[in-house]
């Protein structure tokens, strides 16, 4: 009757390698393409005598991204840099979560809070980033603001959406049972509310490495944003790319451990993006 | 043999007095008005009914007649503009803790196992959990579902979510059941089914049943007394009561009695709810 415990062990395994062989399939291709773009870009950079300090060849930036790793504290800076995104995220997302509540819980207080969210969304927060640093000082507490900042909107308007998004019939059922408010954002309205909030987590997480590198460029003398700075002012291409690959595998990280989490938290509502590939 | 298990503190209305059948429900009056933008729809005209304690009363009437409405104002979920309805001596001013509720859709949460959905009154009523998860555990017993308290809803049929859904409105000792088209989504073959469960769940429970239906064979096979209601507003059209024994059986619908109380009731409703014979 229950699928996978009747079918044998050995039925499973099989199907198992079966996945596996069809992802190494499917993973070729792609794979192949990247290898063949990074040849032709070698080749061109070669042939057409590109200097490096304008396009640097795959190869230098791949002794670019060792040397930075090995002599310049490159994981130093990115954990700096993925410390501020986190921590911002977290504080973005906690203020969200704590606003979107508020709102819910009395819905009066959406129509005196809505038109400043809506005036913050409108200012580029870039524009403030240079504000935030001469409020909150060189180091890491104003790239938290500005994460924040930067990352509050998609979650905010996913947390209210999330929370107001019941029908009647649930409510009804929770009304019969003399529910109070809190009782039903507590059983109802927050778990429904969840596949919305993490749909708007994954657009922040992604804003939230922005905001950083962001703040790092305003102001700062550590971080990825920092070093990006000056390998540009040095003109040292290579390692300006390297460091955009080391920002990549942070943002990708980041994605996979935010829909790690989601999968987990979120169970009932299958996360399309994850399984699809 | 699980009816001792399951039958709960006995409320304190209830079943007061042993000898004479007491009076679970009184209507006297209702007239329900919804206000739709200037429009207003007049759902319920001046409905007088008594419901004995222990009976099963089942409602039929064509569609948008305001058998739902009824249930809701039954209920204390909405609040009629006349009348008054008194529940077990007190009257109705809003949702309380006698009355368990069955809708039309079995309204699971997600996120919640089938014995965690059981439970969810218990929760939000703050009822002592040690208790009344074993009375859980045995009412998924008798429901058919004894096997599926760890799984999720989205794991189950429609008639086993139904079933779910009538263990909830089970668990916490209501006296008066409210069902409101219960098994209107299922098959003809399941629906069947779960009337015989029904019935049984019913002897074995001593709960007093308002059942609303469109289906005349339902109300029929399952009814003490039938109350036919009128197209919009619904009134009253006559009370039929139903001497057939206890317990019921499917067998029981192909004699003559049943056909000619099935034939009353079709006659009084215009041929209106025909096709659902
Ligand atoms: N919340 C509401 N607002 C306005 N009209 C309603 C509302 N609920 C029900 N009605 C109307 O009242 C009438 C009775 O509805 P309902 O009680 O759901 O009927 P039934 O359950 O018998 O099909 C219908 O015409 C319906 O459109
Ligand atoms: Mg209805």
């Amino acid at each position: 009757m229950n699928g996978a415990e009747d079918r044998p062990a050995a039925a499973r395994s099989e199907g198992t390698d079966r996945k596996l062989a069809d992802r190494l399939q499917r993973a070729a291709l792609p794979l192949a393409v990247f290898v063949g773009l990074m040849a032709l870009w070698e080749a061109v950079v070669d042939v057409l005598k590109i200097p490096t300090y304008l396009v640097p060849a795959p190869s230098a930036v791949f002794l670019a991204f060792i040397r930075g790793f090995a002599e310049a504290h490159y994981l130093f800076h990115a954990l700096i840099t993925g410390a501020q995104a986190v921590m911002g995220f977290l504080v973005g997302t906690a203020l969200c979560l704590a606003i979107g509540v508020l709102v819910v819980v009395f819905p009066t207080m959406e129509r005196i809070v809505y038109p400043y969210i809506v005036a913050l969304q409108t200012v580029p927060k870039v524009a403030i980033a240079p504000l935030m640093i001469v409020w909150f000082g060189f180091g890491i507490e104003s790239k938290i603001v500005i994460v924040a900042l930067v990352s509050l909107f998609p979650v905010l308007v996913n947390v209210i959406a999330g929370l107001k998004s019941i029908d009647q019939d649930r409510l009804d059922l929770m009304s019969a049972l003399s529910a109070s408010r809190w009782q039903i954002l507590r059983y109802l309205r927050f778990p429904n509310a969840l596949p919305f909030i993490f749909a708007g987590l994954n657009t922040a997480i992604v804003f939230s490495v922005i905001g950083a590198i962001v703040g790092e460029f305003v102001g700062s003398n550590r971080g990825l944003g920092f070093l990006i700075l000056q390998a540009n002012f040095a003109l040292d291409i290579a390692a300006a790319f390297a460091l955009f690959v080391v920002l990549s595998i942070m943002g990708v990280t980041l994605h996979f451990t935010l829909q790690y989490i989601q999968t987990r938290v979120v169970f009932w509502a299958e996360s399309e993006e994850f399984f699809r590939h | 043999m699980l009816s001792s298990n399951i039958s709960g503190p006995e409320p304190a209305a209830a079943g007061a007095t042993a000898a004479a059948p007491s009076i679970a429900l009184e209507i006297a009056h209702l007239t329900m008005i919804y206000a739709r933008g200037r429009t207003a729809v007049h759902a319920l005209d001046e409905i007088t009914l008594s419901v004995r304690d222990r009976e099963f009363v089942a409602i039929v009437g064509p569609s948008g007649c305001g058998k739902s409405t009824l249930l809701k104002l039954i209920s204390g979920l909405r609040l009629p503009n006349r009348g008054a309805i008194r529940l077990y001596g007190r009257a109705v001013e809003g949702p309380r803790k006698d009355v368990g509720i069955v809708f039309q859709s079995p309204i699971l949460l997600a996120w919640r196992t089938v014995l965690e959905n059981v439970m969810l009154p218990i929760d939000v009523l703050g009822l002592p959990q040690e208790t009344y998860r074993r009375k859980a555990v045995a009412l998924l017993e008798l429901v058919g579902l004894g096997g599926f308290a760890d799984m999720y809803p989205q794991e189950l049929s429609g008639g086993m979510q139904q079933r779910a859904a009538i263990a909830r409105a089970l668990v916490y000792d209501a006296p008066l059941l409210l069902m409101d088209e219960p098994f209107g989504a299922l098959d003809a073959m399941t629906r069947e089914q779960m009337n015989l469960e029904l019935q049984r769940i019913w002897s074995a429970q001593r709960k007093t049943v308002v059942f609303i239906t469109h289906s005349i064979a339902e109300a029929v096979f399952l009814a003490d007394r039938m109350v036919v209601m009128s197209p919009r507003p619904g009134r009253i059209l006559k009370i039929i009561d139903n001497p057939m024994p206890r317990a019921r059986t499917l067998d029981d619908m192909l004699k003559p009695e049943f056909g000619e109380l099935v034939r009353q009731v079709r006659g009084l409703l215009g041929g209106q709810a025909g096709g659902e014979l």
